[in-house]
């Protein structure tokens, strides 16, 4: 044992908010785990956020009330916060910081692992494929999911993000034993977190699912430790146990404000609208966690979800996931208003994986083109509406109306679709190709003419 | 050898506060704690310096030693750079993923260049001949595209060769030559040492006279950038600054690119280098890994070796400049370097400016735009280097920091619309906001190329644009009908131009690359359509019989219906084009 880890501290100087911090001691290291215990033995955990010469910044974890600045031991342990891994976790429900709270008994580890993670070397990274079919007609045929990848949704307060990412763990279930969820739960409310449970259970993976809870009444701060917990028990599964593992965070803009909390304690200059200027890194630093290596048989795919303020795309934690992911899925509060389920406005969103893993050989031949013309002429569609709102439908050419014809029955034939209803990729670029017939041959010009010879509907 | 010069009295994030001993430059480079962990000084006051280190600091503790050999952070180059990738202070990744595995860890000390590895070795010149800085001595076959000129350093002196080895294979660490300065001799090796920061001198700048051909027809035809210019391509999230990046990677006539992924996607890199070592330059038949570097600093490594990346991206670029090679240098994404910047004035509590950027980020972005240019080294030879930086707006608000002091280092600039993305038209670069100050440097070049064509196609298409620009208003509050034809034609002809000309798939096999005679040809092709379709209006021909013809249909194909082996068949449709619509007139 280390000289340090047998130091222990009995005076807090200062305790402000969830910080405080430690004078007279030696041997703190940057970003490691120390453990406070009161006088009745309970015990809290931290991280220090600065050291210096006879002094610490400890972040505390479990939050400080009833924290005393006397009758508390402080250790500095001498390593970074840890957790211990296994595959006994699957089933399990924890806390924010990988405490058991379904009253099962602590899991036995078979590693233990740090829980900040260390970067995948890029050289080591193997390029996501094999493209994971949701049965959403707007994501497998618009903006596909593919294993490996990481792709949020970007919705508002009330719109129902969570059954859509309950919808694809149902529907994107392989056939695979290897498969397994693990969902972080930052502040959310215990509902939300009951609804996932509940939908785990009817579709029956409730055993292949770990579960990482630091709900709303859970002091702020344990919610920037909850996600890496996860993706560090989700990295053991995937490349140590060769699982391929479906990651649900929710929600990230939850997260964003605790970092925030924690950067305006410390008195930080904040980038924009009070975020730290390294949210970006920060936020990096969870998103990347996603992918897969290079000779092993597992992968982690994120789905991470975040509520925007305002249904602001531009504000910062959107704006910089945005940055990060691998494309989003927009949730649209229009569209919901008008009763269209899943929400999904296609223009904003993005699969950035989608072009190296469809098309022939890998979905169908004319998926890209399809899927690039159904944009195009879509967001054509959306320019028409807004000139008819002005000058009135009676003025639109014959060609306008076409395209508010096909505009309409995108969305409420393709778009829409039922919470249970799966469709099959075949399916849903046939419908795809029912509805651009809408239009007339030549507007397809996305599209080869081989493919419309082929599959478009109406002959001249 | 580095020795213990001071001890660890504060540790926040990346940036560690050392109490030193004894005298320590700006710039030099630290070893810190047990583990040794890569730092620079970039800060000095009284005994207390402030180092940036470049691994994770996790676990460093006040007390912890520091140790310095008092010289700069410094690159290996010589050969062995090309095809390899490095992280943002130059270690090769694939020989730490050897080492370390999957995840990289910290402390590892690796050297730059391959050891072992023997290279053959052609000396041109001789024993006794005089040499001075620069002078290139000797090359090497790095790869079948480039042939790495052996250089004698920047910032040696002159004198005489006492010694040259002969032509055989000599790996780096061996002395291939011998330069007598007089005040004593020194060993030449096939590699030499230079600062990461610090520019390398050269003889003159030159104005640059070339296009850097991109094969991307929005970029050569209408805002083209020269060989040795910098453009800038700001974009909110997913607007295709990256693919943009890449393309030019792929495909730009560039003898070597310098890739620096700043910042950014893991993924992004593996697409690269998987992507690279199948993809062939359409110039040479040979791979392209063969031309290219790669800097990879992805958004989970630490973020002090973020702020290095870039420098030590230009000054790789610069010594292939100085071989007399024009090199292309992608910064992706160059707001990302400046965030780190941010980040590490913050840790030193330093007093910031707007958005919390330090005062000195004007001051740095020039510094680095410098360096961009044409030039005549100081061999002789001519080189240049162009610089292509995205800038990643934050909330695509060209407003901010970033990217409204980039505007005022670069001259090309690349604006990517996101209304054009989301309707998945890309490139997304904007015909309205975008615009290339290099038209009159490059002018000859396509002028040669295009019987002295292209600038008035140009001028026209763009005036055409603009004011289509203001037709869509009047459109908008009254509709189209009222228009006049020969209006109406003007809508026509700038959605043609957009469709079958601007829009460009970079994931079309066709389309992905597009010659400069091709574009030309497709260029022409639609400024016949416009001329001659004026001319049919004029004598009664109705819009939707030009839009419904044959030509049209075909024009709007003809980016993907030709391959590159299939331009004369082009050019005799592009001949035809008048004719054809000539027929509409009955
Ligand atoms: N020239 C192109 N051809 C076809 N698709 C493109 C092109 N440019 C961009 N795209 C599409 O847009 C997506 C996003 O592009 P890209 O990754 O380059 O955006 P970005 O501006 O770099 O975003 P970020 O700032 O988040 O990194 C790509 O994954 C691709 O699907
Ligand atoms: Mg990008």
């Amino acid at each position: 044992m280390n000289m340090h880890n047998l130091r222990q501290y009995t005076e807090l100087e200062e305790i402000a908010g969830q910080l405080f911090v430690i004078k007279n001691i030696h041997n703190a290291g940057y970003n490691e785990l120390v453990e406070i215990t009161e006088e009745n033995g309970t015990v809290r955990i931290g991280v220090t956020l600065e050291v210096g010469e006879g002094y610490a910044v400890v972040q505390v974890l479990g939050g400080t009330t009833g924290l005393s600045l006397k009758n508390c031991k402080i250790r500095f342990k001498g390593k970074p916060l840890e957790i211990g891994v296994s595959s006994d976790m699957l089933g399990r429900i924890f806390d924010g910081l990988g405490n058991p709270i379904d009253g099962m008994p602590k899991v036995v580890p078979e590693e233990i692992m740090n829980v900040n993670g260390t970067a995948m070397n890029p050289t080591a990274r193997a390029y996501p494929e094999n493209i994971i079919e949701t049965g959403i007609s707007t994501i497998d045929v618009m903006n596909t999911l593919v294993r490996g990848q990481k792709l949020p949704f970007f919705s508002g307060s009330g719109l129902p993000h969570d059954m859509i990412a309950a919808q694809i763990v149902r529907q994107a279930r392989v056939k695979e034993e290897e498969f397994c969820i693990v969902f972080a739960g930052m502040g959310i409310k215990y509902d939300t977190a009951r609804f996932f449970i509940k939908s785990f259970e009817e579709t029956g993976v409730l055993d292949n699912v770990i579960m990482f809870l630091s709900l709303a009444d859970s002091p702020s701060l344990t919610r920037l430790m909850t996600p890496r917990f996860a993706l560090t028990a989700a990295e053991f599964l995937a490349f140590r146990k060769d699982m391929h593992v479906l990651v649900v965070l929710t929600d990230m803009s939850n997260y964003c404000e605790a970092l925030r909390e924690l950067s305006t304690m410390r008195g930080e200059i904040p980038a924009r609208k009070g975020y730290p200027g390294y949210l970006y890194s920060d936020l990096a630093s969870i998103y990347e966690r996603a992918g897969r290596i290079k000779d092993k048989k597992g992968s982690i795919t994120q789905i991470p979800i975040l509520t925007m303020p305002n249904d602001d795309i531009t504000h910062p934690v959107p704006d910089l996931t945005g940055y990060i992911t691998e494309g989003q899925i927009v949730v649209d509060r229009e569209l919901h208003a008008r009763g269209i389920y899943p929400p999904i406005s296609v223009l904003p969103s993005l699969s950035r994986l989608m072009k190296d893993n469809i098309g022939k050989g890998k979905t169908r031949e004319d998926h890209p083109g399809l899927a690039s013309q159904l944009f195009a002429s879509y967001a054509r569609t959306r320019d028409i509406k807004s000139i008819a709102s002005i000058i009135g439908e009676e003025e639109l050419s014959d060609l306008d109306h076409l395209y508010l014809k096909f505009g309409e029955e995108f969305e409420t034939k393709f778009v829409n679709q039922g919470y249970n209803e799966r469709r099959t990729l075949e399916e849903s670029l046939e419908l795809g190709w029912d509805i651009i017939s809408i239009l007339p041959e030549e507007e397809l010009i996305r599209i080869s003419q081989q493919q419309i010879k082929q599959r478009y509907r109406y002959k001249k | 050898m580095a020795e213990l010069i001071g001890k660890i009295i504060r540790v926040n994030g990346p940036v560690v506060q050392i109490r030193c001993q004894s005298n320590l430059k700006m710039l030099d480079m630290v070893e810190v704690g047990d583990e040794k962990l890569v730092g620079e000084i970039v800060r000095l006051k009284e005994n207390i310096a402030y180092a940036q280190v470049y691994e994770d600091t996790t676990s460093l503790k006040a007390g912890d030693p520091v140790y310095s050999d008092r010289m700069p952070l410094s690159l290996e180059l010589g050969p062995g750079l090309i095809g390899n990738i490095f992280d943002g202070i130059q270690r090769p990744l694939e020989i730490i993923r050897k080492q370390e595995g999957d995840f990289i860890s910290r402390g590892l000390h690796v050297s730059t260049l391959e050891r072992e590895k023997k290279w053959h070795f052609i000396p041109l010149k001789k024993q006794d001949e005089k040499v001075q800085p620069g002078d290139i001595i000797g090359e090497v076959e790095e790869t079948s595209l480039i042939k790495h000129k052996i250089m004698i350093a920047p910032d040696a002196g002159e004198g005489i060769l006492s010694y040259i080895a002969d032509e055989g294979d000599y790996s780096v660490d061996e002395t291939i030559a011998e330069l007598d300065t007089g005040k004593g001799k020194y060993d030449v090796k096939m590699y030499h040492k230079w600062a990461v920061r610090k520019q390398r001198p050269y003889r003159n700048r030159i104005p640059p006279q070339q296009p850097l051909i991109t094969g991307q027809r929005v970029i050569d035809a209408l805002f083209p950038v020269a060989k040795g210019g910098c453009v800038a391509v700001p974009g909110g999230f997913g607007t295709g600054k990256t693919v943009v990046q890449h393309q030019l990677a792929k495909w730009s006539d560039a003898d070597v690119v310098v890739f620096v992924g700043c910042g950014e996607r893991g993924n992004e890199m593996t697409d690269v280098l998987t992507n690279f070592t199948k993809l062939v330059d359409p110039r040479t038949g040979k791979l392209l890994l063969e031309r290219t570097v790669f800097i990879a600093n992805t958004s989970n490594m630490p973020v002090a070796a973020r702020e290095a990346s870039i420098y030590t991206g230009i000054t790789i670029a610069e010594y292939f400049r100085d071989m007399g090679y024009d090199v292309a240098l992608m910064a992706d994404s160059t707001s990302r370097w400046a965030e780190a910047l941010r980040e590490l004035s913050g840790r030193m509590e330093e007093i910031p400016l707007e958005e919390g950027f330090p005062a000195y980020l004007p001051a740095r972005l020039a510094e680095f735009y410098e360096r961009a240019g044409r030039v005549i080294c100081l061999n002789g030879q001519t080189g240049s280097i162009t610089v292509i930086a995205s800038v990643s707006p934050p909330g695509g608000d060209f407003t901010e920091p970033v990217t409204s002091h980039t505007k005022r280092f670069i001259r090309c600039f690349w604006a990517l619309d996101r209304d054009l993305a989301y309707s998945r038209h890309y490139p997304a670069i904007s015909w309205i906001d975008s615009y290339s100050e290099y038209v009159d440097d490059i002018k000859n070049w396509w002028d040669t190329h295009t019987d002295g064509k292209w600038l008035g196609h140009r001028s026209m298409i763009l005036d055409l644009l603009q004011k289509e620009q203001r037709l869509q208003q009047i459109v908008k509050l009254i509709g189209a009908d009222v228009l006049p034809n020969t209006q109406k034609l003007i809508l026509e002809t700038c959605l043609l131009f957009k469709n079958a000309f601007l829009q460009q798939s970079a994931f079309d096999d066709t389309d992905t690359y597009c010659s400069a005679r091709k574009q030309f040809l497709m260029f022409d092709a639609i400024i016949k359509f416009h001329n001659k379709s004026e001319e049919l209006i004029k004598e009664g021909v109705e819009i939707p019989e030009i839009r419904e013809s044959q030509v049209y249909q075909e024009i709007v194909r003809m980016k993907t219906k030709y391959t590159e082996k299939q331009l004369n068949e082009l050019e005799k449709f592009v001949d035809s084009i008048e004719e054809q619509l000539e027929q509409l007139k009955k």
